[in-house]
């Protein structure tokens, strides 16, 4: 009796007289453990996969580009319809330039974008160049409807004396500060803790931040942790899973066991959206609503699009070591995004034939042009290598810049100092 | 790991019998604190120790800048050491509260909010937990203005993480990781003496352009009183300061191993006969080879003296640096006493610890070269 009335006033207080003693005096009651607020059951069994159905996948458009629920109908003006259609074509042609510039040994490095064109620019459409992103790698299309330029692009690749990047980064780590595109970094998955303090110090301030990530880097202990904090700590923040199927050659049923990545927001009490990534008009309308709630509510939202990745992981990968060419196939033409934004276009009379080879012809050409040019530029004077690693560059990393730089005066002919800036 | 942090916030936060208790069976006074002498600012000053003085340096910055938050396990009811004791009542749960327990999401959270131009004060409960975040120290912090072209940057980043022996804290309560951070360009590490470099280098750090780790020895948190001044003050990043001026041979420490170079440069003058120089090396990574080397030539001798281990340790480099730019001065090799290459132990920490007498051993033996 002494104990049960110990533990009573135990929980009085932990509930600050909330709940009754009376109420609290018998087990037909409600559990009150401060750990979980749930009912109790007579019956032992496991809660698993099998306990609920998997997240539906949301769709507006159908495979032949008609929309099936003109409810669902985002009623886009055809201006911002013609550049989602053209950004996503343009990623087409950039990627496959870029792809061959590599493979020709121009550059050192390139991923392409095929099959993830639509939930590139779907999300990017949603949203404004005043939100915050922090990507992972693969989301290119983002950049090019904020309005990243071909030139500066081909700079990043080629790390001329144009790029802002100064050069230090390997192709494809794009970043720009006037487009609140936050630079890229290879390691996985760590921008996502870095999205939720964004979003955090953004708290009140009508932007939201987006973050992408794929779901092999949703393995790593980041995202558990970045899920976490934007739910605990409140944080406008969009998450946006890119679920294409494979990490390198891991495929998906590798990665985990549960319902995808969008199953587990629930767990963290995360507004969660599965959407179909190969449908513009689904990614954006999910990613509009995303940032609706995540600005009103002051709550992060995890999208996850379903899609899947037609290239190769990168040019340092033959994925038909692993996968069949015919899964490929069906995926590069049958579930084609740009196929499927295509007819919808044109169903709308937005689009045709002819303005299709113009553009193609058009951005073709383009590419091609910034890429030359950027090919002729000089690299960046190689003394920017010791510079930006602090603000302003200590006394000892001054002297190590003196001391190579009368080592490449004396050695010169065993450096390439012709192909950097003077 | 959580289990082993609430075993030792037990000791830390009851400073009444447990703490007496304990202190029989393992406390054994391995530094006698020295306070700081040097008179940093004019001005008036406050009697405090070591927690209270970090806890007035983040009032500080939480009152002259908006932006500045401070989080971390455990912070928004005054901390596990008390560090940040009615802060959360003062400026608010948006600016002072407690994250999930994961260290890679603090650092992450903690970078975000830096490139987002707001002040991010977060705290790592013990240096020994600051692991699971390395990556996001070392792969992110430190490089993400260099590779952005300095576009972005988390210079509004300051870590604080308890560090260094504590009597019983064993092999993930004592740790002293300064070695692993030194080795990664981009961050400032730092690792105060007292109450009032705590103070002067934490209020430096949270307005540094860079990402700053500051290891914060926790024995000093209440061992260690200064007259503290008041005011708003800061102590140079970067620069060592010399403890103690001698002509015999420079020893060399920072955190609690000044205090204990203290009393062997004392030692040495009753039992050698000889003036030692003790410098606090005060900043870890960009450290002061100006002050370091100036002392070397004119004493000629050098002890090196850490709690981590020898091997790869810091003083690995400073010896180094010190024999390359110093050769002609030595008169003897240049001498390091740290701690073993071995984890942290509990019961042994006695004869683990680079203790005055392991220390005052080696000065006979430089002097005896």
């Amino acid at each position: 009796m002494a104990l049960s009335k110990n533990v009573c006033v135990l929980f009085k207080r932990c509930f600050q007289n909330k709940l009754s003693f009376k109420y609290l005096s018998t087990h037909s009651q409600p559990p009150i453990f401060p750990g979980a607020k749930a009912e109790w059951t007579q019956k032992l069994e496991f809660t698993g996969t099998h306990s609920y159905s998997p997240l539906p996948i949301y769709q507006v458009l159908d495979q032949q580009g008609q929309i099936i629920d003109a409810s669902e109908d985002p009623k886009l003006n055809s201006n911002i319809l013609e550049k989602m259609y053209k950004d996503m074509t343009l990623l087409n042609v950039l990627d496959k330039i870029l792809y061959e510039s590599q493979r020709q040994g121009r550059i050192s490095f390139y991923m392409t974008n095929y099959g993830e064109e639509a939930a590139h620019i779907g999300s990017a459409a949603a949203l404004t160049t005043n939100d915050v992103v922090y990507g992972q790698y693969r989301e290119v299309g983002v950049l090019l409807w904020r309005g990243f330029t071909l030139p500066e692009l081909m700079n990043q690749c080629y790390g001329n004396a144009e790029d802002k990047g100064k050069g230090r980064q390997m192709p494809v780590h794009y970043g720009s500060k006037n487009l609140n595109f936050v630079t890229i970094s290879s390691p996985l998955t760590t921008q996502m803790p870095q999205a939720a303090g964004a979003a955090y110090a953004l708290k009140g301030k009508n932007r939201v931040v987006i973050c992408y990530f794929g779901e092999g880097a949703a393995s790593e202990g980041d995202a558990h942790a970045a899920l976490n904090f934007a739910a605990t700590l409140d944080c406008p923040v969009i998450f946006f899973c890119r679920n294409n199927g494979y990490a390198i050659s891991t495929p998906a049923n590798e990665q985990y066991r549960g319902d995808g990545i969008g199953g587990r927001g629930p767990g963290y009490g995360i507004n969660t959206l599965r959407v179909d990534g190969n449908d513009p008009l689904a990614v954006y309308n999910a990613t509009r609503k995303a940032k609706e709630y995540a600005i009103t509510e002051s709550k992060p939202v995890l999208i996850e699009a379903m899609t899947y990745r037609v290239g190769h992981h990168s040019t340092s990968d033959d994925s038909s070591a692993y996968r069949s060419k015919e899964e490929v196939d069906h995926w590069s033409t049958n579930q084609n995004p740009v196929n499927r934004f295509r007819m919808y276009l044109q169903n709308n009379n937005l689009w045709n034939d002819e303005l299709e080879k113009k553009w193609l012809a058009e951005a073709r050409k383009n590419v091609i042009s910034a890429f030359e040019e950027a090919e002729k530029r000089p690299k960046p004077n190689w003394s920017e290598m010791f510079k930006d690693v602090y603000e302003t560059m200590p006394d000892y990393l001054v002297k190590q810049m003196e001391s190579m730089q009368k080592h490449v005066e004396q050695y010169k002919e065993h450096y390439p100092v012709k192909n950097y800036s003077k | 790991m959580a289990l082993s942090k609430l075993n030792l916030k037990c000791f830390n936060i009851n400073a009444s019998t447990k703490e007496s208790v304990c202190a029989q069976v393992f406390k054994r006074n391995f530094f006698n604190y020295v306070p700081s002498k040097k008179q940093i600012v004019n001005g008036p000053t406050i009697r405090m120790n070591m927690f209270q003085a970090i806890n007035n340096a983040l009032d500080i910055a939480l009152k002259s800048d908006d932006t500045a938050m401070v989080f971390g396990e455990d912070v928004a009811f005054g901390g596990v050491f008390r560090c940040t004791m009615d802060l959360q009542k003062k400026y608010g749960k948006s600016r002072i509260f407690n994250t999930p327990l994961c260290e890679q999401g603090i650092v992450g959270f903690g970078i975000g909010v830096a490139n987002m131009g707001s002040t991010a004060i977060a705290e790592i409960q013990f240096a020994d937990y600051i692991f699971p975040a390395f990556d996001q120290l070392v792969n992110e912090a430190a490089k993400c203005r260099y590779r952005s072209g300095n576009q972005f940057n988390c210079g509004k980043l300051t870590v604080r993480a308890p560090c260094g022996a504590v009597g019983h804290g064993a092999l993930y309560h004592s740790q002293s990781p300064e070695g692993y951070f030194a080795h990664t360009p981009g961050l400032k590490v730092v690792v105060p003496r007292g109450p009032i470099h705590a103070k002067g280098l934490l209020l430096s750090c949270i307005r540094e352009p860079d990402p700053c780790i500051v290891l914060e020895p926790k024995v000093l948190y209440r061992a260690a009183v200064d007259e503290v001044p008041e005011g708003d003050y800061s102590i140079p990043i970067g620069k060592a300061e010399v403890v103690v001026e001698g002509d015999a041979v420079t020893l060399i420490g920072w955190g609690t191993q000044v205090h204990v170079l203290t009393e062997v440069a004392q030692l040495a003058k009753t039992k050698f006969n000889v003036n030692c120089e003790v410098i606090d090396l005060v900043s870890i990574l960009p450290w002061d080879r100006d002050t370091v080397c100036k002392s070397v030539k004119k004493t000629k001798r050098v002890l090196i003296s850490h709690e981590a281990p020898l091997t790869a340790g810091f003083g690995a480099e400073l010896a180094s640096t010190i024999q390359e730019e110093c050769f002609l001065h030595l008169e003897a090799p240049i001498s390091r006493v740290t701690g073993f290459d071995t984890p942290f132990p509990h019961i042994f920490e006695p004869f683990y610890l680079p203790d005055k007498w392991r220390c005052l051993q080696a000065i006979r033996n430089l002097l005896d070269y």
